[in-house]
């Protein structure tokens, strides 16, 4: 393993110590084994500290991290014949967002997600998961379709932000992305959004007003970023690290508001770490929440997605 | 005595000539217009609901005197005006800043609302008000703009929110940002009832307000010169490195974009709207 984090580093420093004094044990033929067994207690005991005492800001640096799952790491491990689909009809196809239909443990669903490059290149195909209206109409027409087929909609929930550019302003960016939240508003069948990476705002939330709300543990969902916040709040943009923390921005948080409705657990250190291992607890997550709506009738389903978000908000109300 | 007329008009033209859509209601006898510098008459300015008697600019208005000027005499009952603000993350500075803005407007959020009619069609009618917090968008605003369609839906009548904002209130986070799907299940189950919503969106509509109920409307209107866009204007062009047209993101290039019914001047407002009313009268 490669050192990801900065906040990793007395980890990586006492993994090398091990692996020097391995190394010369090996070579003057010496039983260092206590020594070396009483550095990789250290080194879990480190772990554990740094790994469970993680900052809000550095959460936001794993949920960003380059080597993170994507959507369609999540979607071709999780799913069975994944048939991706293209274009918004109007004007072109976004690729910072893929969608598609594909078979989820037998049931036919759409599936559709922010998707980030994995690499600079990627990252210029994909405009770094941050979409154009384009993207949004794409994904609304996907859900449109799995309303008339009765098919479950899950969409994974991984972007800094829809995209602010001048054409994206001139196709309407504000209205691709609020006619989206009316339109999820009234689908007819069961929607579970997962939020695997960062959860950036508007541009979010297009993917996201759902039945069941589930975050990956070291997943933020925020109104704005932690460098935006603090340089409009704090006029300092510097200040990102208590921005993070005043904006109560982890998956933590929004299971204590109620606006997560679960946290799925991550392999120490991120993601990154274990695939197999979040992609299984991911699974398993997702099935236990669409057998529970899918026993709900549409009517059930809108009531329900209309109850989930009127009861967000924290306000005085005299009477 | 004339020094002093002109002391009050150079603040006032200090106040006006502030971009962000706020300004002081002033008493000075003098308001010179920000656009084409005209010296005008407070009080017939203020009769002409702030609209420039020489070039038509629309001055800010307070959204009280938008609503004495939008519904018919005597039939406002106002609505939802107990709902405040909270901290809900405990933000720093945030309840000073609430109460600087309560005492400034004496307004208790950055939105009200009515039910009256409106050329003797009845409706219910939400108006936003820059002057507080930016208008900006935090659980009470979306508390009573998704309340102001529960109470419409339930009597079966047609919703006019006016919108005017800088987006989402940071200072509540995530839960600001969950306000936008809240207004818009209710705008979902008023449209399932076959309901009328008119979105009409003033100067300025930004961020995440433009991004949900603001321009989701059956119509959409905006008014004459208003600023209206999802990103800031200098994060697109430090994103794209290009200077944008000077047009760019008011009421009439969105006009030309396509993303606007019509735009409207404000002193037909009354008219305008109580025309589309009638014709929606029988729903």
């Amino acid at each position: 393993m490669t050192m990801a984090f900065e906040f990793e580093k007395p980890i990586y420093e006492l993994e090398d110590k091990i692996g020097e004094l391995e190394k010369y044990a090996a070579k003057n033929k010496l039983d260092l084994t206590k020594e070396i067994s009483f550095l990789e207690k250290k080194v879990n005991d480190k772990k554990d500290e740094v790994y469970s005492n993680l900052t809000p800001w550095q959460r936001v640096e794993i949920a960003r991290y380059a080597k993170r799952p994507t959507t369609l790491e999540y979607i071709e491990e999780i799913f069975e014949d994944f048939i991706e689909f293209f274009g918004d009809r109007v004007h072109s196809d976004d690729a910072a967002i893929v969608g598609g239909i594909a078979s989820y443990h037998g049931t036919p669903v759409t599936v559709i997600g922010h998707q980030r490059g994995r690499d600079t290149k990627g990252n210029i195909h994909r405009n770094f998961g941050m979409a154009h209206p384009d993207g949004y109409r794409k994904a609304l027409r996907l859900m449109k379709q799995a309303d008339k087929f009765n098919r479950p909609v899950i969409c994974f929930i991984d972007t800094k932000g829809a995209y602010p550019g001048k054409a994206a302003e001139e196709r309407g960016q504000s209205e691709s992305i609020a006619r989206n939240l009316v339109e999820m508003a009234g689908l007819k069948v069961p929607v579970i959004s997962i939020v695997i990476g960062e959860g950036g705002s508007g541009g979010a939330l297009a993917l996201g007003v759902c039945n069941r709300l589930l975050m990956l543990e070291n997943a933020t969902y925020s109104v704005i970023s932690p460098e935006g916040a603090a340089s409009i709040l704090f006029k300092d943009a510097s200040l990102k690290e208590i921005a993070a923390e005043s904006l109560k921005i982890t998956a933590a948080d929004l299971k204590s508001f109620g606006i997560a409705d679960e946290v799925i657990m991550e392999p120490k250190g991120g993601a990154h770490n274990d695939r197999e291992a979040v992609i299984s607890s991911l699974d398993e997550a997702v099935k236990r929440h669409l057998d529970e709506l899918q026993s709900m009738d549409g009517q059930t389903l809108m009531d329900d997605r209309y109850d989930k978000y009127m009861n967000i908000g924290v306000f005085t109300e005299q009477s | 005595m004339l020094k002093d007329l002109f002391s009050k008009l150079n603040k006032k033209v200090n106040e006006t000539n502030r971009n962000d859509g706020t300004f002081e209601n002033s008493e000075s006898i003098m308001t010179k217009c920000p656009n084409c510098k005209k010296i005008l008459y407070s009080k017939e300015l203020y009769k002409r609901l702030n609209v420039c008697t020489n070039c038509e600019h629309h001055l800010p208005i307070t959204a009280p005197d938008r609503m004495e000027a939008l519904m018919d005499e005597g039939t406002v009952k106002p609505i939802l005006e107990n709902i405040t603000s909270a901290n809900p993350l405990n933000f720093p500075n945030y309840e000073a800043k609430l109460n600087k803005d309560r005492e400034k407007t004496g307004l208790n959020e950055a939105v009200i609302c009515a039910e009256g009619t409106i050329d003797d069609t009845p409706a219910v009618v939400a108006i936003m008000d820059s002057r507080f917090r930016m208008g900006s968008m935090g659980s009470a605003v979306g508390e009573k703009l998704a309340r102001t369609f529960e109470y419409a839906t339930e009597r079966r009548l047609p919703v006019i929110v006016f919108t005017a904002s800088g987006g989402a209130r940071m200072q509540e986070g995530i839960i600001s940002l969950m306000q936008m799907a809240k207004v818009s299940v209710a705008i979902e189950r008023h449209n399932q009832a076959g309901l009328l919503y008119i979105a009409y969106m003033t100067n300025p509509t930004t961020g995440g307000v433009s991004a949900s109920f603001a321009s989701v409307g059956d119509i959409n209107l905006a008014e004459r010169g208003a600023l209206i866009g999802f990103a800031g204007r200098r994060v697109i062009e430090e994103t794209i490195k290009e200077k944008l047209p000077d047009d760019f993101q008011t009421a009439e290039f969105l006009l030309k974009h396509g993303q606007l019914d019509e735009v409207v001047n404000r002193r037909d407002m009354k008219n305008y709207l109580g025309r589309i009313l009638k014709l929606h009268s029988g729903v």
